[in-house]
């Protein structure tokens, strides 16, 4: 089970993409051009999922230990930071040039495009490039270490 | 807004807020796909089993989909391979430094009213927007 669950939570996630066109950069182009032919679609996938994950998460913290694993893996972090800002700066302008997240460059790897290959390849390296960046640091403050820290 | 299609983008959101809500309830992890991603390319981490089972996932819905008839178009990207290679390593880079992405920061974490993710993802947006401005309208593209 402790394989099969996140496999359906994939599969299920997958779906949601698919199901809702957000796999297609077009359609997320579409919504983040507000000075063109504006589609609200985006706008309501997020609600939507927001409408579902909100009273789910609240479901979650009442419970003491999710049902497969001994505990939760809660962001740790609460304040707002300069990495933080940065961090998702460069990332808004990099889906803005293509229209590909992470979720949907992923999923897009099934169609065997090479350009979505090179994207994820490229993404891959952006993450390599920022692990060695981060342990070539001297240690002043890292607050945890373990990639379960990070918000999402 | 002749595209907005707001039926499928309801029925798909609720997938995807269903999705991260189990993945949270079953195995007490946060559904960010970036997050999920990097763990896989860290040597560091040790759990990488579930990561592996939920990218795999993900991949699986298109090729299940071409199956039973609704197959996945090729995505439409820019002609320009500098661009796209930029582009990846920017969200890359960036969803780490940000510690997320559109589905940690904005489903997740926006679902947990957590104060980090809604400014990351009003960050995010803000840029993407101005980005999109920028390629599409100013520099004629």
């Amino acid at each position: 089970m402790a394989i099969i669950a996140p496999l359906i939570c994939g599969l299920i996630f997958g779906a949601g993409l698919l199901i809702s066109g957000m796999v297609q950069p077009t359609k997320v182009l579409g919504f983040l051009d507000i000075f063109g032919a504006w589609d609200p679609s985006l706008a309501v996938v997020m609600a939507a999922a927001l409408a579902v994950a909100a009273p789910g998460f609240m479901l979650a913290h009442n419970r003491p230990r999710p049902v497969l694993a001994a505990r939760y893996f809660w962001p740790g972090k609460s304040e707002i930071d300069a990495p933080l800002v940065f961090g998702a700066g460069l990332f808004g302008i990099g889906w803005g040039l293509v229209g590909l997240c992470p979720g949907p460059a992923l999923e897009s790897l099934a169609t065997l495009s090479p350009g979505v290959v090179v994207f994820v390849a490229a993404m891959a390296e952006g993450m390599v490039v920022y692990d060695l960046w981060q342990a070539s640091r001297p240690v002043i403050r890292r607050d945890s270490p373990l990639v379960s820290a990070a918000d999402g | 807004m002749a595209n907005f299609t707001p039926l499928s983008a309801a029925i798909g959101g609720a997938l995807i807020g269903l999705s991260s809500v189990l993945l949270m309830l079953l195995t007490g992890r946060i559904a960010g796909i970036s997050g999920i991603f990097a763990g896989l390319l860290n040597i560091r981490s040790e759990d990488k089993a579930w990561r592996i089972a939920f990218i795999a996932g993900l991949i699986l819905v298109p090729v299940v989909a071409g199956w039973i008839g609704y197959g996945m178009a090729a995505p439409k990207l820019p002609a320009s391979w500098v661009v796209i290679v930029a582009a990846g390593l920017l969200v890359g880079f960036g969803t780490r430094l940000g510690g997320g992405c559109t589905s940690g920061h904005g489903i997740c974490g926006i679902g947990r009213f957590s104060v980090r993710s809604i400014t990351a993802t009003i960050v995010f947006m803000v840029t993407a927007v101005v980005t999109v401005a920028v390629t599409h309208h100013m520099l004629g593209g």
